[in-house]
C-alpha cells in the first residue's frame, strides 16, 4: 500500500489541481451541450404508410407471441391445434409465449414499432387497453375481413362492437375472461361485493386486489356509483380516495399479478379480486376456491390478436386467425386453457370433447351472466398518464 | 457501479516508475485503456446521459407524442415531494439490512478465516450455493416459509413474540430479512477476504502485550479488516436500498421501495420525467453517502 498523494499540498493550486479543474469543467459544459441530443420524438406511425411487402406466398412462415400457458400443449398421443394448423396449412409457426405483461411487452417493443421498424414477428397477444393503445398510435395493421370470415361470423356477441375497434377491423380476441372475486371457502363464508371486500374488519390484512389499474378501478368506480365505461374526473377522485381508504387501514394487502393465487391457497389471503381462468385452474388442485360475481357486476376482457406494423407474414397470420375461429378448434384450446371462448359454436363442440366444461359459466358464460358485464373507458395517454400514476401512487401506500 | 468510480479515482494514486519510459511505452496504457473506456462509454457514459435529459424533460409531454428538452429542473423538486416517504424508507430499509448483514456476516466471515480449518473452501463454496438458484426463485421460496400458516410464524405466535393474528409476510420484517438474505454473500465474501490476509501472528503480539482479547479484537483485528467492512457495506448498501423484488413479494403497499415506484412510473404510468429524475436523485444520494462514508472511514486508499 502506497503512502497518499500530497503532491498538492503547498500552498496555492498546483498545475495539477488546475488541470483537474479545467477537466471538471470542459466536461460539465460538453454535458450541456449533448444532453439535447438525446430529445424523443412521436411515436405516432401511420399503418397506410408503415408495412411491409407480404411475403407470405413464398415464405410459409409465421411468428406469434403469446402469454404464457395460454394455448393447448402437443402430447405424444395427440397433436395440438398448432400442430393441425401447420398440417393443414403447410405454414410452420415460430411459436413464442414471451408476452407476460402488457406494459413491459410495450417497453420491450415501443422503440421498433415508434420508429417504424420491424420487431420480428407477425401476431402479437395484447389485452384489451393495450391493444386499443396501440391501434392509436397507428402500429397495427388492418387485418382484411375478406380473408377472416369466421372472425366475423363467429365472434360471440359481447365482444362485438368495443368502442376501440367497432368493426374488428385491427384485432380478434384469442382469449376473453372475467374478472370478479375469488374467495376460500376453507376460511370464509363468502363475499357477495366489491364494497365488502374492500370494507369487511373480518378480512383486514387478508385481501389482495390487482395491480392492473383498469381492472381495480373498474370496480372501485362500481363502488362509488360511477360508470367505469363513462366516468368524469370528479368520480375518479372519489373512486381513487375509497381505495386509498382501504389501503391506508390496512385492508388491502398486496396488489398483485398472477400470483395472487397463491397466496390464496397457501392461506395468506382469504379473498381477493381475481381472473375466471385462473380461478379454474386452481380448482383442480384446492376445490374450495371459489369465483363469485360480485354485486358491482364483472368485468369482461380480452387478449386480442394483433398483426404489428412491418410484419412479413400478415397473409399467414390472416389464415390463423380464420383457423382459430373455427368452432371445433376453439373448442380444443377451451377445453385446455379454461377462459371464455370467444367463438360462436364452440360450445356444441365442446360436448365431443368434455361435457363436463360444457356448463361451466367461467367458459361458456350465459347471455344472462353476460348482461351486468362493463368495460373500461377508453383513456387518451393525458388521462391514461394522470389516472395510472395516481393509482400507483395510492397502491404504494 | 459507484463503487466502481470510487476505486478507479482512488486506485489512481501515481506510484513512483524507476524505469524511464519511451512515448511508445507511454502509449500502451491508453491503449490498454481502450477497450474498457469503449464499454464505459457506450454502456454507462451515454446511458446516464439519457437518464440525466429524461429527467429535465417537460413534464407536460408523453412517451407517444414525444417529449421537449425544457430543462425542466422542476421535475426534481416535485419527484422529492410526492415520494420522499418510499425514498427515506429505502434508505432505512438498505442501512438497517446493511447492519445486520455486517453482524451476521462479521461473525460468519471470521469463523470460516479463523475457525474453520480444513473446511473453509467447502464453507465458502456454501456461502455462494444459493446463487445457483435464481434471486427470484428463492425470495418466493421466503414467501412460502413466512407464510401465515407456515411454521415460523405458528412458533412465533405460540412464543407469544406475534399476536394470535400477527403475521410476517406484508410486513418490513419480511422485507428487511429479504434483502439481508439476498445481499448477506456480498458482505461475506469481501470481509473474509480481509480477514483471512490477517497475519495471525499481530493477534498473537497482542495477548503478548497482556490485552484482553476483546481489546485485541478492537485495536488490531477490526482496523486490519475495515477494507473488507467498507467494500461489504458499499456492495450491500448501493444495491438493497435500489431493490424492488423484495419490497414487491414480500411486502405490502406500506412498505414499497423507491426501486418500486420507479420501475411503475416507467412501465405503468409512462411518466418518464418523474421516474428520471427519481432515479437521478438516488444515484446521487447515494454517492454523496458513499464518498462521505469512505471520507469518514479514511479508507480512502484501503480500497
Amino acid at each position: 500500500m502506497v503512502g497518499r498523494n500530497t503532491g498538492s499540498a503547498g500552498a496555492g493550486p498546483s498545475r495539477r489541481t488546475f488541470l483537474k479543474a479545467g477537466g471538471v469543467a470542459a466536461f460539465g459544459v460538453g454535458s450541456l451541450a449533448v444532453l439535447p441530443l438525446f430529445g424523443s420524438p412521436s411515436q405516432v406511425q401511420d399503418p397506410a404508410k408503415c408495412f411491409a411487402d407480404d411475403l407470405s406466398s413464398t415464405q410459409k412462415k409465421l411468428v406469434v407471441s403469446n402469454w404464457p400457458a395460454y394455448i393447448d400443449p402437443a402430447t405424444k398421443k395427440q397433436k395440438n391445434t398448432l400442430q393441425d394448423f401447420e398440417a393443414a396449412t403447410g405454414v410452420s409457426v415460430d411459436y413464442t409465449d414471451d408476452v407476460s405483461d402488457n406494459a413491459e411487452f410495450f417497453a420491450k417493443v415501443r422503440n421498433q414499432l415508434g420508429g417504424c421498424e420491424p420487431i420480428g414477428r407477425d401476431l402479437m397477444v395484447l389485452t384489451d387497453w393495450m391493444a386499443a393503445k396501440m391501434i392509436g398510435l397507428g402500429w397495427v395493421q388492418p387485418i382484411d375481413a375478406d380473408k377472416v370470415p369466421n372472425l366475423h361470423k363467429n365472434l360471440i356477441k359481447p365482444l362485438q362492437g368495443r368502442s376501440w375497434d367497432k368493426d374488428r377491423n385491427f384485432s380478434a380476441p384469442w382469449q376473453s375472461g372475467l374478472t370478479g372475486i375469488a374467495y376460500n371457502s376453507k376460511l370464509i363464508k363468502g363475499v357477495g361485493s366489491f364494497q365488502e371486500l374492500i370494507t369487511k374488519p373480518e378480512l383486514k390484512g387478508k385481501i389482495t386486489l390487482l395491480s392492473e389499474m383498469r381492472d381495480t378501478m373498474a370496480f372501485m368506480l362500481k363502488v362509488v356509483g360511477a360508470d367505469p365505461d363513462k366516468f368524469t374526473d370528479a368520480e375518479w377522485e372519489k373512486a381513487i380516495e375509497e381505495l386509498h381508504k382501504a389501503v391506508r387501514a390496512g385492508q388491502v394487502r398486496a396488489f398483485t399479478g398472477n400470483e395472487y393465487i397463491q397466496d390464496l391457497t397457501a392461506g395468506n389471503i382469504v379473498a381477493c379480486e381475481a381472473w375466471s381462468g385462473d380461478v379454474i385452474q386452481a380448482q383442480y388442485d384446492n376445490p374450495n376456491i371459489k369465483f363469485v360475481v360480485p354485486e358491482e357486476g364483472l368485468s369482461l376482457w380480452s387478449d386480442n390478436m394483433l398483426v404489428p406494423n412491418k410484419a412479413t407474414h400478415e397473409g399467414n397470420a390472416e389464415k390463423w386467425i380464420d383457423y382459430y375461429y373455427e368452432p371445433e378448434v376453439a373448442a380444443k384450446l377451451a377445453a385446455w386453457v379454461n377462459y371464455i371462448c370467444p367463438v360462436e359454436g364452440a360450445r356444441d363442440e365442446m360436448v365431443k370433447i368434455d361435457d363436463t366444461l360444457v356448463d361451466n359459466p367461467l367458459i361458456f358464460p350465459s347471455e344472462e351472466d353476460l348482461k351486468n358485464t362493463f368495460d373500461f373507458m377508453v383513456l387518451d395517454e393525458k388521462q391514461s398518464q394522470k389516472y395510472e400514476g395516481e393509482f400507483s401512487d395510492v397502491t404504494g401506500g | 457501479m459507484t463503487a466502481a468510480v470510487v476505486a478507479e479515482t482512488t486506485g489512481a494514486s501515481p506510484h513512483p516508475e524507476p524505469q524511464e519510459h519511451s512515448p511508445k511505452r507511454k502509449l500502451t496504457g491508453y491503449w490498454l485503456l481502450l477497450p474498457g473506456g469503449l464499454w464505459l462509454i457506450v454502456f454507462f457514459v451515454l446511458p446516464l446521459y439519457s437518464l440525466v435529459a429524461t429527467s429535465l424533460y417537460d413534464p407536460d409531454g408523453s412517451v407517444l407524442q414525444g417529449y421537449d428538452m425544457t430543462w425542466a429542473f422542476s421535475n426534481y423538486w416535485h419527484a422529492l415531494q410526492d415520494y420522499w416517504s418510499p425514498l427515506v424508507r429505502s434508505l432505512v430499509y438498505g442501512a438497517v439490512a446493511t447492519f445486520i448483514c455486517l453482524v451476521l456476516g462479521y461473525l460468519l466471515a471470521y469463523a470460516i478465516a479463523f475457525k474453520s480449518g480444513r473446511w473453509k473452501n467447502l464453507m465458502l463454496v456454501l456461502v455462494i450455493a444459493p446463487f445457483f438458484t435464481s434471486f427470484l426463485v428463492r425470495t418466493l421460496s421466503w414467501k412460502l416459509l413466512l407464510r401465515d400458516d407456515g411454521f415460523i410464524v405458528n412458533t412465533l405466535q405460540f412464543l407469544h413474540i406475534v399476536g394470535a393474528d400477527g403475521r410476517l409476510l406484508a410486513t418490513p420484517v419480511a422485507v428487511i430479512a429479504g434483502l439481508v438474505y439476498n445481499f448477506l454473500p456480498f458482505m461475506v465474501l469481501p470481509l473474509f477476504a480481509s480477514i483471512d490476509k490477517i497475519d495471525h501472528r499481530l493477534i498473537e503480539a497482542s495477548s503478548d502485550l497482556y490485552s484482553r482479547p476483546a481489546v485485541g479484537f478492537f485495536k488490531v483485528t477490526w482496523p486490519l479488516s475495515l477494507p473488507g467492512v467498507v467494500s461489504g457495506t458499499l456492495l450491500t448498501f448501493i444495491p438493497a436500498v435500489g431493490d424492488y423484488i423484495n419490497a414487491q413479494l414480500l411486502g405490502s403497499p406500506k412498505q414499497r421501495m423507491i426501486g418500486n415506484v420507479i420501475q411503475d412510473l416507467f412501465t405503468k404510468a409512462n411518466d418518464y420525467p418523474a421516474a428520471g429524475a427519481l432515479s437521478v436523485i438516488l444515484m446521487l444520494l447515494i454517492l454523496v453517502m458513499v464518498l462521505f462514508y469512505v471520507r469518514r472511514a479514511g479508507t480512502e486508499d484501503l480500497l
